[in-house]
């Protein structure tokens, strides 16, 4: 037998009708969460055509992009500010009850941003074909699932037939030797991995993250960085499974039990990628040399050591651009530039353990004067754990602003923004022009670096704290 | 749909790479429940002042642009979210095709399921058509070929399906939908 990769053998299974030079293959999905912003052409596409939702038992819906964060609007009846928003939460909850599908609605328990509570209610599993109509799907991926994002015409593909049509992709393996040094987390290296591959080296291809680096990681640290392989232009991002995966199934509400568990234990060990399988383009990164990182212009792939300075690049109008829209000069270094909001949360950074090290780094210390620190967990599972752990009195002793759960100031699409021109030290994905607002000017980063800038006011190399 | 055989129009140029799909329609538009009326928030941040007026130096607010349907742009057009009213916003706009040297993935699967032809075409095609704004091109579906003024033709390439799909004004649910019995068999089957 020809050795495959992992995304191989995932697509393999999938296909329902396999591709020719004419036609794509017929690709069956398993899993399918919607959320409310990406979905309600969707529902009308359905309604128009007469057809029913094919396979409820595979869809969940839950709202994220839109939700304010304030509890006395999640909670306690006051209104939602924008009310195009809330137009859309109730559209929702229209469409979920007339085609039968299950939502964990604004109020429930177990809501949250929907790639961080797939994970936590065990329903990605390995070896799964998961959609959503949002990009950061392939977070699902660090699972060994090709979890990938779609457009809301394919959402109703979806929701008729449970399928997709699509064109195999090209693999890549990103190989990450050694192991980071402390103060240096998942997301400095997938910040550096999009530097590496710039923001469309991984169009066309689903890229396998593998090495020792990545094996060392916990669950949570493999989602920030298959969250982000669409940042590097490529729709997945996969991560063999192995005890780490397993273990962090375990029990959990939707995962296998008893027998069943067993079985599926045995059938995921058989996805990793074969010994001899070949990718179509394979690329190394040295763990061990990274360091903390921090975006500085308009892209994720424009991206520095936080220790280093903005590049120089004379008669590239596009990066002058880019700079002038952030304020920032070519050569300056980025370290010691003042901030004003620091954003921890989003599909990227909103899991406990991102806020475990914020509020490591935050105890004893306040939040700089004039900073406005917004900390936003990703799920309600997430916000309850983080108060179980007194995280919350934490955060809120050093004068930062705990939040209900949700999407919140990664897109600002619920009302919370960064003011035009002001600088923030964002840990969520992507710092296009006016993603936190108009004229809000975002430097990606990790939880560390973020909250260690969140202390002096100031961009930090968090190992300055950390080493105090 | 509408069937696609050929476009002829003047083209736009926006020369920028990595032009997201944050740009072409920003989130704050994305709380509508429709399709419809998005044209007039194409590029909202770049088209227009805070109090609503039109930016003159913005290349949409020129009347040069009146009436084009090609969009040239530069590398990487359409990366990140995978929000579909960025077609959505640029077909009510009035466009009928972009083009550039890369695609990103989701932009040109959302791009192709709605009638607006993504074109990747090669670097020296593209440095002509950034230096020549506004220049009348031909894009002949069926041939899968660009026609430049020059008299120069391009050569495309185009997935085999969809490009059947667009020429026949056909969208692809119907041809899903027609594969309900191999669904159900592999549905019986795992």
């Amino acid at each position: 037998m020809q050795p495959k990769t992992m995304f191989e053998k995932v697509w393999d299974r999938h296909q329902v009708v396999p591709e020719t030079a004419d036609t794509p293959a017929v690709l069956f999905v398993d899993l399918h969460l919607t959320h409310e912003v990406t979905s309600p052409q969707a529902f009308s596409l359905l309604r128009e055509r007469g057809l029913k939702l094919r396979r409820p038992d595979l869809t969940i819906a839950t709202m994220d992009h839109a939700t304010p964060t304030r509890t006395e609007q999640v909670f306690g009846g006051a209104p939602i500010t924008i009310e195009s928003a809330a137009k859309q939460i109730r559209q929702l909850e229209v469409n979920v009850r007339e085609f039968g599908v299950e939502l964990l609605g604004l109020q429930s328990s177990l809501r949250g941003i929907v790639h961080i509570i797939g994970p936590e209610l065990g329903l990605t599993q390995p070896g799964k074909t998961i959609v959503c109509g949002d990009s950061h799907t392939s977070t699902h991926g660090a699972f060994g699932a090709l979890a990938f994002g779609i457009g809301t015409t394919e959402v109703g593909h979806v929701f008729a037939t449970q399928c997709l049509l699509q064109r195999k992709a090209k693999t890549l393996a990103v190989n990450v030797h050694g192991r980071l040094t402390p103060g240096v987390g998942a997301k400095d290296l997938i910040l550096a991995i999009i530097g590496k591959l710039g923001v469309s080296g991984g169009t066309g291809h689903v890229i396998e993250y593998r090495g020792e680096a990545i094996r060392a990681f916990d669950m949570e640290e493999r989602m920030t960085v298959c969250n982000m392989s669409i940042e590097a232009g490529a729709r997945a991002g996969m991560i063999a499974p192995d005890e780490t995966t397993f273990a962090y199934l375990k029990g959990r509400l939707h995962s296998p039990q008893g027998e069943a568990w067993d079985r599926a234990v045995a059938d995921w060990k058989t996805l990793t990628t074969d010994e001899g399988a070949r990718f179509d383009r394979e690329i190394d990164i040295d763990a061990a040399a990274l360091e903390p990182m921090i975006t500085y212009g308009t892209n994720p792939g424009m991206v520095v050591p936080v220790s280093g300075s903005i590049p120089v690049k004379p008669n590239d109008t596009v990066f002058a651009k880019s700079l002038a829209y952030m304020g920032l000069e070519p050569g300056a270094s980025i370290k010691g530039q003042p901030v004003n909001v620091v954003f921890i949360g989003s599909c990227t950074n909103g899991r406990i353990s991102d806020l475990r090290l914020a509020a490591q780094l935050l105890r004893g210390h306040h939040v700089a004067k004039g900073v406005h620190m917004l900390i936003v967990p990703g799920s309600q599972q997430v916000k309850r754990q983080a108060e179980a752990e007194g995280l919350d009195r934490v955060f809120i002793d050093a004068g930062a602003d705990w939040r209900e759960s949700g999407c919140s100031m990664c897109l600002g699409m619920n009302g919370d923004l960064v003011p035009k021109g002001e600088y923030s030290v964002s840990t969520s994905n992507r710092n296009f022009e006016g993603r936190q607002g108009v004229g809000a000017r975002t430097l990606l980063a990790s939880p560390l670096t973020a909250t260690a800038s969140a202390i002096r006011g100031r961009v930090t190399d968090p190992r300055e704290l950390l080493h105090a | 749909m509408e069937p696609i055989k050929i476009i002829r129009s003047r083209t736009i140029v926006m020369p920028s790479s990595n032009i997201d799909t944050d740009q072409i329609i920003p989130g704050r538009f994305l709380t509508t429940t429709t399709k419809e009326g998005l044209g007039k928030q194409l590029f909202a941040d770049w088209r227009y002042q805070p109090d609503g007026s039109e930016k003159s130096d913005f290349i949409l607010n020129q009347p040069a642009a009146k009436g084009c349907a090609v969009l040239v742009a530069g590398r990487n057009l359409g990366c990140g979210s995978s929000r579909e009213h960025a077609p959505w916003a640029l077909l009510d706009y009035g466009f009928r095709a972009v083009i550039s040297t890369e695609i990103a993935d989701i932009f040109r699967n959302n791009s192709l399921k709605n009638g607006l032809l993504p074109i990747v075409i090669d670097e020296a095609t593209s440095a002509w058509l950034i230096a020549n704004p506004g220049a009348e091109v031909t894009i002949d579906l069926e041939r899968a070929i660009l026609t430049l003024p020059t008299g120069a033709e391009v050569k495309f390439p185009i997935e085999a399906f969809a490009r059947y799909c667009l020429l026949n004004g056909v969208d692809e649910l119907g041809y899903l939908l027609s594969k309900s019995a191999e669904i159900s068999a592999y549905e019986q089957r795992v």
